[in-house]
């Protein structure tokens, strides 16, 4: 190993190449992987290396990206060792060539048995008296799947919790969506399931679907011929990485003038401008200015919670001015009236809540809603994520979002759209959801309800609301059964699941198990970690911001026996199936049937690939009814550029797919009008209200560049835990200094709810009482602080708790080596 | 294979000063590979200026270990993560972005270098450390070595890969 990280290892000419969609957010970046023998190297020469570069002399700038975090060193099964090098991949229209720092780091994060990966799970692991012990498939499935059958015997599904993944890339995928889902909604028909990042299961754009809009509804394109860019709670420079650089950008820049005038000739058409809204100064608005110009950046830093008050203003100025689209609305919707009177609130009065100048407000209005000088309506396109799907409320935001747009027909038209920005990738195909109401699933434990508790690619203790009190409870519950199981001295798994019955039966306990690539913060409640693998060591397929499906290509095997969560899902009912036969129980063995897959492409081939055929059982799928028409074949054909969902046809050798939704009017309701939905402005919640009363500090909180997710990769990533080696919130320097703190001190927040630590990093753009907190860490929780307060859906409001704040002290460690430089580029 | 050793732990027992010049050959050709008794490669060592002559928090850009490579030092002024000098404070990085190769720029008023391709900026006063950006490694510090004898700062080696090759030797 070179002492220096300063050389790498090039892929030779004949270097296996295989595509993979970047497996973190929403965006799917295209890379490809090279792998070779690593007793082999490439020459520098172009034609001697795969990359078909001439390392022999310094490449210009913006030639390649290729890093040492793209390379690492793996180990096949058979013991031989291969180089790996994880590249962006130039010819896919999603990145360009492009990476972020988390998708860079690709190779890195893949399993070796001394890297970044090394905690992975190669095992099943069971909790035993006070320790952990690796055991294999067959063991540790007896115990999960008796205790399962136990309860379901027992107490009926109810007694099942899951906490499981619903989205795309790692730790999902349309054939992991489906598998869990069969088995939770088919075989075991609970309704007892919450989703990753939520305490129900439902939906984070209920608003916008009932009124016709799915919320990913054009193109990353439709960003570069848009006349206005709304961005509303989301920062996309570090969240939407490269649909932000590759796409907006370019845009903002003027990059696109000549191809807006080519799309829309007679229209008038100039470099993009772009109005975000959002209450802090985000680096991706520091990052906007720099590219467009500070003429071209409209920031409404609106006081928290307020975007109802916001978009019901600019809907009743747009209607003040006439500016709305009268035929559009007259041809291709309904219910406008309704929305006129629900949403009447003036300019003015939308100023005096948000907390922005009316002036400006004015000028947003203008930008955005105001017709072209050569007369055609504007096309603006309206972004949002998590201000609005964490926010104050996400029903009655989206409705007021949707209203605006809906009125300037802002929807359907190239350069236009309003869709949600993501924060992982989709790929949900599942049966229909047993229930016929959302259940407050988090409450349900915390009152003492639930027997069993599945976390499946989630990680609750470090992401959900009011988490302090839910993991407490939580720990308590499952303490009780690892009491009971310690005391299981010698007992096969049959008197193992009987102890265990009892104690969750008997006494207040929660069996937990915990099915994910690491331990994780869950292993502190677990008895059973089961292991799962990620993209590169199964086959998986996603669909990303623009609905583009790729297949990302298996490379490598997963790390021991871990296999993919839909061959678990398998394994689980399988098992079950068995041991209902053995009893004679056919009608039992029978809900457990059809899991006969040996590999994750027959899980897509039975729920993706059959959802909407004729004779299919109902299922909810992304693909609609036309994903039998993608193969595996068909989408490793199609490479990093897949195939943008619905497919159309397969014709000459091609999937060909939809590129915007709703170009013909026609949007998905019963009669195809699209629906304007009230949305009077209601303040903040009660519950939140007292803790704004009682607390100085408003807790914003999000996610960070350099993290991604809970950091289940990134804590053991140096260059990521000494950039953040604890969850930080950035302070007003006024306020630190009134509470005595600096940079690199650790506080302490609180409020009614819980309390949590965070370090200190002082940003001068952060408004007075006003903070940014990091979300979801592992050192350091912003949700412990976050009320249990739900939308009438049961969509948290995340970004909306307020806290008090006391400095613990020095971290020396932190001060010395970590930055506290502007994190806004200026 | 990068950063699995925490930079944090690295620079603590380090110090970021070179461990001696036992390591430089005496006529460095541009070997292609460590000889096999070394695990780092042979850069030739580059005499880059007198420290009595740097002010404090102005950059000087000097090539590193070839002509095709910009980089630059700086004084900071006071002591930080691999300074090296009297005070500790004088550090040198190559002033290619990780990320893609752009030029990065030295802003005295925040001591740090920033990229304008996709806004990448590494703090000079913490080694390097991307403070916020889209690349996967921190700015390639070039490890000085100070001669008190002399006063001279000599460059003799990098940690990193620099942007744009396969190894920092061409």
């Amino acid at each position: 190993m070179s002492t220096n990280q300063d050389r790498v290892a090039l892929p030779p000419v004949n270097a296996q190449r295989t595509n993979l969609t970047c497996h973190f957010c929403i965006v799917g970046c295209g890379y490809h992987v090279y792998k070779w023998d690593a007793d082999v190297e490439g020459g520098r020469a172009p034609h001697q290396n795969a990359l078909g570069l001439d390392f022999r002399k310094q490449l210009p700038p913006l030639t390649t990206i290729m890093t040492p975090a793209m390379t690492n060193v793996i180990k096949g099964k058979d013991g031989r060792r291969y180089n790996i090098m994880i590249v962006p991949d130039k010819s896919c229209s999603v990145n360009q060539g492009l990476s972020s720092t988390r998708g860079g780091r690709l190779a890195t994060v893949m399993y070796t048995d001394d890297g970044v990966g090394k905690e992975r799970l190669r095992n099943p692991r069971v909790y035993v008296g006070d320790t952990w012990f690796d055991t294999n498939w067959d063991d540790a499935l007896a115990l999960y799947c008796g205790v399962t059958k136990k309860i379901l015997d027992s107490d009926g599904p109810s007694g099942l919790v899951f906490d499981c993944f619903d989205h795309g890339g790692a730790g999902g995928g349309f054939e992991n969506t489906w598998g869990t889902g069969k088995l939770m909604f088919t075989a075991l028909k609970t309704p007892m399931v919450r989703i990753h990042n939520r305490p129900a299961y439902n939906s984070e754009c209920h608003a916008t679907r009932e009124m016709g809009i799915g919320e990913l509804n054009n193109s990353y394109e439709d960003a570069e011929l848009a006349d206005v860019i709304m961005a509303i709670g989301c920062n996309s420079y570090e969240t939407q990485t490269n649909y932000f650089l590759a796409h907006w950008l370019p845009n903002l820049q003027g990059g696109t003038v000549a191809k807006k005038q080519k799309w829309f000739p007679g229209e008038a058409a100039a470099k993009g401008k772009i109005i975000f809204v959002d209450p802090r100064r985000t680096p991706t608005i520091a990052a906007a200015e720099q590219a467009a110009g500070k003429d071209n950046v409209l920031h409404l830093d609106i006081e928290p919670g307020t975007d109802i008050a916001l978009f019901n203003g600019f809907f009743t100025h747009v209607l003040e001015q006439g500016w709305q689209d009268k035929d559009f609305i007259a041809q291709y919707t309904r219910d406008f009236d309704a929305a006129v009177q629900a949403n009447k609130l003036s300019l003015d009065e939308a100023s005096r809540i948000t907390g922005v100048p009316v002036a400006k407000l004015r000028q947003a209005a203008e930008w955005a809603y105001k017709p072209k000088a050569s007369g055609q309506p504007t096309r603006t396109m309206h972004a949002y994520e998590k201000g609005i799907i964490w926010g104050n409320d996400n029903y009655l935001i989206q409705s007021a979002l949707v209203d605006v747009v809906l009125a300037t027909h802002n929807v359907g038209r190239r350069g236009t759209g309003v869709v949600r920005m993501g924060g992982h990738q989709e790929g949900y195909t599942r049966p229909p959801y047993p229930g016929d109401k959302k259940i407050y699933i988090d409450q349900e434990i915390i009152q003492g309800r639930g027997l069993m508790y599945t976390a499946w690619g989630a990680n609750p203790f470090q992401t959900t609301l009011n988490a302090e009190q839910h993991r407490g409870v939580i720990l308590r519950r499952a303490g009780i059964v690892r009491e009971a199981i310690g005391k299981a001295r010698g007992a096969s798994n049959k008197d193992k699941v009987d102890a265990i019955y009892d104690a969750v039966k008997n006494k207040g306990g929660l069996f937990v198990a915990n099915i994910n690539l690491y331990p994780t913060a869950l292993a502190q409640a677990a008895c059973v970690l089961l292991p799962s693998a990620h993209p590169g060591e199964t086959n998986l397929t996603s669909m990303n911001g623009e609905r583009r499906c790729r297949l990302s290509e298996k490379f490598m095997d997963p790390p021991g026996v871990a296999k993919a969560d839909c061959l678990i899902a398998a394994d689980i009912a399988n098992t079950l199936k068995a041991m209902y036969a053995a009893e004679g129980k056919a009608d039992m063995a029978a809900r457990f049937t059809g899991f006969d897959w040996k590999t994750e492409e027959d899980a897509f081939n039975d729920g993706f690939r059959v959802a909407g055929t004729s004779g299919a059982p109902p299922i909810d799928s992304q693909g609609g009814g036309t994903g039998y028409l993608a193969t595996y074949a068909r989408l490793r054909a199609a490479g990093n550029n897949g195939v943008q969902l619905p497919i159309k046809e397969y014709k000459d050798g091609k999937l060909i797919g939809t590129e915007m939704l709703y170009t013909d009017g026609k949007f998905d309701t019963s009669d195809g009008k699209a629906i304007f939905k009230p949305s009077t402005w209601p303040g903040l919640p009660q519950t939140v209200a007292d803790q704004k009363a009682k607390h100085r500090f408003w807790i914003n909180n999000g996610r960070v560049n350099e993290v991604w997710q809970t950091g289940y990769h990134d804590m053991y990533y140096a260059f990521v835990r000494d950039r953040w080696p604890m969850a930080f919130i950035e302070l007003n320097p006024d306020d630190a200094q009134s509470l005595g703190v600096t940079s690199g001190d650790v506080v302490e927040l609180f409020n009614d709810y819980g309390s949590t630590y965070a370090m200190a990093y002082l940003e001068p753009s952060i408004k007075k009482n006003q903070t940014f907190m990091q979300f979801g860490y592992w050192n350091g929780i912003a949700g412990d602080v976050v009320t249990p307060w739900t939308d009438r859906n049961v969509v948290p409001y995340y970004k909306g708790t307020w806290a008090s704040i006391r400095r613990v002290g020095t971290v020396s460690d932190f001060k010395e080596t970590v930055t506290f430089k502007q994190r806004r580029y200026g | 294979m990068g950063n699995l050793v925490s930079r944090r732990e690295f620079l603590k027992f380090t110090g970021g000063v070179a461990a001696g010049a036992a390591a430089l050959p005496a006529n460095a050709k541009e070997a292609p590979a460590a000889d096999a008794g070394n695990t780092m490669l042979s850069y030739k060592a580059k005499v880059v200026g007198k420290a009595g002559a740097l002010n404090a928090n102005q950059p000087v850009s000097f090539t590193f270990p070839d002509a095709s490579s910009p980089c630059a030092i700086v004084k900071m002024g006071t002591p930080v993560l691999g300074g090296v000098g009297p005070n500790q404070d004088i550090v040198a990085y190559s002033t290619m972005c990780t990320h893609m190769g752009c030029p990065v720029s030295y802003d005295a008023a925040t001591r740090v270098f920033k990229c304008p391709c996709h806004f990448s900026i590494f703090d000079a006063e913490k080694a390097g450390e991307m403070v916020c950006g889209q690349a996967t490694e921190n700015l390639p510090r070039i490890v000085l070595k100070y001669n008190d004898k002399d006063d001279s700062v000599t460059a003799v080696s990098i940690v990193g890969l620099l942007y744009g090759r396969q190894s920092n030797i061409l």
